[in-house]
């Protein structure tokens, strides 16, 4: 708050959180099912075709796979990607959290 | 050095190009398919540290329009030579100013020159002024009045001029080491970083934009003083007068039909008619104070001016009114449009349109309207 942005020209570094809470954006959010998701019935590193695909870089290449809610805008491309459909975009207002 | 090769396109970038091919120039020459490439590559270039040129005239300067904001917005301090064209429809090729006196709002730092030896002088001061308040300038000059044109001019020294323009740093200096993102949205309000640092908005960037143009018409006088002193040629700063101390009829316009008006002013001051002229060298930053000392004095103003803004009146005599208003100087401003399209502007012409102006102080009151110089229809 007390340093002074003294550039003349738009810069930012990378750092998460740059453009904001992104999340704030979301209409849908990705609910993932793990009984489907094949990493995590598989038990070891397989698909992780939703953290490839993903544009905000928000899914862990884990297992379980996780997607950060504060920056995940809801585009729903995880979903859409899926081999196995293990993710759902559910409305924000039906989500359980 | 990026420039679209063909039309509308001036002996300039050629020559330029001949230069390069031949190693006198140090310079990378980019050929590119239009004049919003040529000025992104030149934008690329600049933010990386490159000292660039481009040049351009009337609808390819109005094609690189959306890249001319952008170069401004990133504060660049790219120089660009302007052939000052007319535009289409109708197509023309030949000279007058509407090319960048319809850029006038994008944020660049515009110059207008009288003669050739003043281009070859402006550029390199352009150079300087553009790396100390990072912005871009535009030097513009008339085409084939000036642009297909010969006269002897100095070639400053080499040496000389490296001595005058020292190396340019870039406002940002961009390595991997140290990643940035350069123009990333900025929204309307302001914004704490992930550093904690409060980060302007959209709307603070635009005002230390204006702000550094505030600035600029000094660096921009400075620099001409810095340039007179080092190579013994004075073209002025943001204005340039002749015989304007005792002138009781003031002629203004910018670039060659400027120097028309000098011409006139001898005819007239030959009749005993007390003229001068006041050439706008600069248009933006407008030099407003300059204005109001240099028309002090007068007791009619003429505006010449090789551009129009549809719909009102000159572009430059509106800029002139708003720099006067309040200020006690009170003269009439007549407004003349003058050699569109490469309309021949002869001497005698403004001089005649001075003697009209002289004629309407005794008495007659004079309707503000803009008038079309040696131009009839029907």
């Amino acid at each position: 708050m007390e340093a002074k942005d003294t550039n003349i020209s738009a810069l930012c570094t990378p750092a998460a959180g740059e453009g904001g809470r992104t999340g704030d954006w979301r209409d849908v959010r990705p609910v993932i099912d793990q009984t489907k998701c094949i990493p995590a019935t598989k038990g070891k590193a397989a698909c992780f075709l939703c953290w490839l695909y993903c544009p905000e870089g928000v899914v862990t290449m884990t297992i379980p796979v996780q997607i950060d809610m504060d920056y995940c805008k809801g585009c729903g491309i995880c979903a859409e990607e899926c081999p196995p459909n293990a993710i759902r975009m559910v409305r924000e207002e039906d989500a359980d959290e | 050095m990026a420039a679209y090769p063909i039309t509308p396109q001036a002996s300039l970038s050629e020559i330029l190009s001949r230069y390069v091919e031949g190693g006198e120039l140090k310079a990378e020459y980019v050929r590119v398919e239009g004049e919003h490439s040529a000025m992104t590559v030149c934008i690329s270039a600049s933010t990386v540290g490159a000292r660039v040129f481009t040049a351009t005239s009337s609808n390819g300067l109005l094609y690189m329009h959306e890249q001319l904001h952008w170069a401004a917005g990133s504060r660049l301090p790219i120089v660009m030579c302007c052939v000052n064209r007319g535009v289409g429809a109708p197509w023309s090729i030949f000279n007058d100013q509407q090319d960048s006196v319809s850029q006038r709002d994008t944020g660049w730092i515009q110059i207008y020159c009288r003669d050739n030896q003043e281009i070859i002088d402006t550029i390199i001061q352009a150079y300087r002024i553009a790396e100390q308040v990072y912005i871009p300038v535009m030097v513009c000059y008339d085409g084939f009045v000036l642009s297909h044109t010969m006269m002897p001019v100095h070639i400053p020294d080499h040496e000389q001029v490296r001595r005058f323009l020292p190396p340019y740093k870039p406002h940002t200096i961009l390595s991997p080491e140290d990643p940035r993102t350069i123009n990333s949205v900025l929204f309307p309000w302001r914004r704490e970083n992930p550093q904690g640092v409060l980060c302007d908005g959209y709307m603070e960037m635009r005002y230390k934009l204006q702000a550094a143009f505030e600035t600029a018409r000094t660096v921009i006088a400075d620099t001409n003083r810095a340039f007179a002193e080092s190579f013994g040629r004075d073209h002025g700063g943001l204005i340039w007068t002749y015989m304007t101390d005792d002138a009781e009829l003031v002629m203004t316009g910018m670039g060659s039909i400027a120097a028309e008006a000098v011409a006139a002013t001898d005819m007239l001051r030959a009749e005993g008619i007390k003229a001068g002229v006041v050439g706008i060298r600069v248009f933006r930053p407008f030099p407003k104070d300059d204005v109001v000392r240099a028309f002090s004095r007068a007791h009619a103003i003429l505006a010449f001016e090789k551009a129009i803004s549809y719909g009102y009146e000159g572009a430059l005599c509106s800029d002139l009114k708003a720099a006067l208003y309040g200020t006690g100087v009170n003269a009439p401003i007549h407004n003349y449009v003058a050699g569109l399209g490469g309309r021949d502007v002869k001497p005698r012409e403004l001089a005649e349109a001075g003697r009209n102006a002289v004629a309407l102080l005794e008495g007659q009151t004079m309707k503000n309207e803009t008038r079309w110089l040696n131009c009839y229809t029907g």
